[in-house]
Order: C-alpha cells, then structure tokens, then sequence
C-alpha cells in the first residue's frame, strides 16, 4: 500500500525533552477551534505505537537522550520527525548550559525544523505539512 | 423472518452473509464514527475531520508497521486484535440490522448477546495484559472494571423488557422477533411508559461505556495512561482493534434500537413489494441508529470530561443500576393498577 494513505490521516506523539512548555502550549493551540488541526485529519496519540510524526520539544537533556532515542524506535515506520522550537536546534535560552547534550539532531534523524521560541502555530501546521511533502518524496524515490 | 427468508439456512447462505454483514459493518461502524467526529468538532466550533477519516486512518494503520513488544506474549498479542474484530463482527449476526430479522435469528437471543458483549472487552483486557507495559496493564484492569459495572444495570434493563413482555405473550420474550412483534410502548399503559423511558435512559448511559466513550473511557485515557490497553499496539493489529470498536459501536446501538425501536417504516406509508420495503427499512434503520448514536455517544461525550474510574464504576453498580430497578418496579406497578 502506498504513503499516499499516511499523509491524509497523521498521528502526532509529542515528546519533551526539557522544553520550558512554551512550544508545548503552542502545539495545544494548534488543536483549538482557531487553528484546528484535525481538519486535516491529524491527531495527537498518547503512545508513540500509534504515530506516524514524532513531535520533539526542547534542548535535549541529559536524561532525556537515552529515553528520545527510545521512543524514537518504539515509532513504528514509516515515520516523520518535527523538531520544533529554536533550543532543540542550538540550545536557544539553554545555550550551552550544562546538563544538555545538543541538539535534537545528533541523536535522532529530524525532517523537519521548526525555528521560533517559542513557534507559531501556523508554523507547526506548515511544518506537517512540509512532512508530506517529504514522505511524497520518499514514495517517489522507492 | 431471516435475512434470507427460509428457517433451514445452509451452511454457504450463513458465511456468505456473515462476509456480507462484516462488510456493511465495517462500512457503516467507520462512517458513523466520521459522523460523530464531525459533529463532535463542529459543536467545539471547530471544522473537524472529513467524514471519510476513519477509513483513511484504518487505511493508515494498515499500510504501518506492527511491532510486538519484545516483553509481550507474542502469539496472545496478534490473536486478541482477531477475537475482538471476530466478537464484534458475531455480534451483527445476532442483533437484527438494517430492518428485517438477524442473520442468525433462531439460533441465539438476547442472553447470548449479552455474552457477546462481554468478548470484544475482554479481548482488549487479554492483549493489554499481553503487552506487558504497566500502562496497558492499568488500562486493562480499569476495563475489567468498568465492564463488571456496567454489566448489572444493562442486564436490568434487558431483563425488565424481557420480562414485561413475557406476561403479553407465550412466545420466548428473549428472541428479537417476540420484542418486535410486541414493541414495549404498545403494551403498558403511562406508568409503564414512564418505567420504560427510565428504562431507556440507563440504556443510553450503558452504551458509552460498553463502547468506551467519554465519559467512560478510562481503560484507554491517552491524556493519563498514554492510550491504555492499546498503548503497544501498531500498524495491523491497531487497526483490527479500531475496526471492532466501531462495529461494536454499530452493534450495541443497534441493540438499543431492536430493543426500544422495533418499528419499520415500510407497513405505515404501505409499501408492500419486498425490495423497496427492504430500502426503505433499511435507511429508517440507519435514521434511526444514527438518532440513538447522537444521543448517547456525541452528545455526551462532548458535553462531559471523562471520570474517574471510582465515579465510573459507582455511577453504574450504584446510581445506573438503582434507576434501572426504579423503571422495573415501574413497569411492575403499571400491570397491578
């Protein structure tokens, strides 16, 4: 069966890895009447089991680095990985602090980047939406 | 009256029309969850999902991978998504849909239901336990429960009818066609009316929970226990669980209907001729499950936050099951005055 499925009907699993919620809450916006995301058929799920985009918030603590590369696996494939918010990037207000273990990048393959701090919503939508692209690509190249 | 209008049905005409009914099942149990969806969106204001969603997102699971935790029973894990779809699929052959009488009338009743209601349930208990994630094993034994709660007031309602018909008629009581042949509103005077409509009530509030819905849906709060019972399930074997929820669904709305609703639409506006008697009782069906889903699955659970599973299991063992022996005794009042 083809990617052309996944794309219409995308489940989201948002993982924090020590984000200051700032991003987290405008992911919550995108839900709102105002923005409704599930107009496009996405969902977030409360297990990474039932996701196709992995949503990643925030720099990466220490602890938090075994436990993203974990649920990173547990996501079955094909997946797509958002990483939104500008510390997950090069440390934005947690800059070079001491319990991080930089960017969300060189622990996990990220897709997608979305800088801000925090975010807009219609930024996240877009970023999806980026996604599909992507997994359009990937279907084309298969 | 069977599907197939003979009593002597062969053993090809019941897997035929088992295959047939699964499929109008499944069509019907993911278009009414699209229905719900959408409404349920639009009274939050928002636009919410297309109606057709629930047959992308099935489409979805299909085409993903399925993982078997490395912990889990493996062989328990892959059968329960089965027996679930299975059970729940059983369950249409047994409850007269889409107007005339059910695929297999004569060969079960109203008990045998109430036994098949319990197996789709339990299924998810078996595979959340098989998962070995703590978060599935809490989903589970709140789903244990919560399905001992709710059992008590649904027996009592189906029982109170059962019961009350039985005293109109020698024939059995607990088959479909004696409650259709004697809908309950035509045999009790207004005391009985009112019992029944109590009756009627605990049925409604039964039925979220039977098809774990908020206010009910405790064993599977993503927002607490990260999608409970389901939490290790993916791909394939999700999807098969996400199909036999909504033919579950479908089935005990059904149930509601068949026992409150029995009414055709064909003998009132005097349509004689068998096939279009057949469209035309099927589409009032159809009106009128969507009627009975609205009520007690939409609009509930828009307007209510989910419970505790304390509050769930009181509300049902205590309060649900008290209003039910409240609309028995009424329904027993109503043949003494």
């Amino acid at each position: 069966m083809s990617l052309n499925a996944i794309k219409r009907a995308l489940w989201i699993y948002h993982i924090n890895t020590g984000s200051c919620n700032g991003c987290d809450i405008e992911i919550l916006a995108a839900l709102t009447p105002r923005y409704d995301l599930e107009r496009f058929g996405m969902m977030l799920v409360g297990s990474p089991r039932h996701a196709d985009v992995l949503l990643v918030t925030g720099p990466v603590a220490r602890q938090m680095a075994p436990r993203l590369k974990r649920v990173y696996e547990q996501t079955p494939d094909p997946k797509v990985v958002l990483q939104v918010g500008s510390c997950g990037m090069e440390g934005g207000v947690f800059y070079e602090s001491y319990n991080l273990v930089g960017p969300v990048d060189q622990h996990i393959p990220v897709d997608v980047y979305v800088p801000g701090c925090p975010p807009r919503p219609e930024a996240i939508i877009e970023a999806v939406a980026k996604a599909w692209v992507k997994l359009e690509k990937a279907e084309q190249v298969a | 009256m069977s599907w197939l209008g003979n009593s002597s049905l062969t053993i090809a005409a019941i897997i035929g029309g088992s295959i047939v009914l699964a499929l109008l099942g499944a069509f019907f149990g993911l278009l009414y969850r699209g229905i719900d969806r959408k409404l349920a969106a639009h009274m939050q204001g928002r636009i919410g999902p297309p109606i057709i969603q629930p047959f992308r997102d099935v489409r979805k699971l299909l085409a993903k991978e399925s993982i078997i935790p490395d912990g889990g029973v493996s062989w328990l894990f892959q059968a329960c998504p089965f027996i679930g779809l299975v059970a729940s699929i059983l369950l249409l052959t047994y409850i007269p849909v889409f107007g005339p009488g059910a695929l297999l009338e004569g060969y079960g009743d109203l008990i045998l239901i109430l036994y098949l209601l319990i197996i789709p349930s339990l299924a998810l208990v078996v595979g959340g336990f098989a998962s070995s994630s703590p978060f599935a094993t809490v989903g589970a034994q709140r789903e244990m429960v919560i399905m001992m709660s709710y059992e008590f007031p649904l027996v009592v309602a189906i029982i109170a009818i059962a019961w009350r018909i039985s005293h109109v008629t020698d024939i059995n009581p607990f088959i479909f066609s004696t409650v259709a042949q004697y809908p309950i509103w035509n045999q009790v005077g207004p005391v009985g009316v009112a019992g029944s409509l109590i009756l009627l009530f605990t049925l409604l509030v039964v039925t979220p929970g039977e098809v774990a819905k908020v206010p009910f849906d405790i064993a599977e709060a993503e927002t607490e226990i990260a999608g409970g019972l389901l939490v290790e399930y993916s791909g394939r074997n999700l999807a098969l669980f996400y199909l036999a929820d909504t033919i579950k669904a479908f089935a005990m709305v059904s149930l509601v209907v068949a026992l409150f609703f029995p009414y055709n639409l064909s003998p009132v506006i005097g349509i004689g001729a068998a096939a279009p008697a057949f469209v035309v009782d099927a589409l009032f069906f159809l009106l009128k499950v969507f009627l009975v889903m609205f009520i007690s699955v939409t609009l509930i659970r828009t307007a209510m936050a989910r419970f505790k599973i304390s509050q769930a299991s009181y509300i049902y063992i205590m309060a649900m099951t008290l209003i039910g022996l409240v609309g028995l005794i009424l329904l027993h009042v109503d043949m003494i005055v």
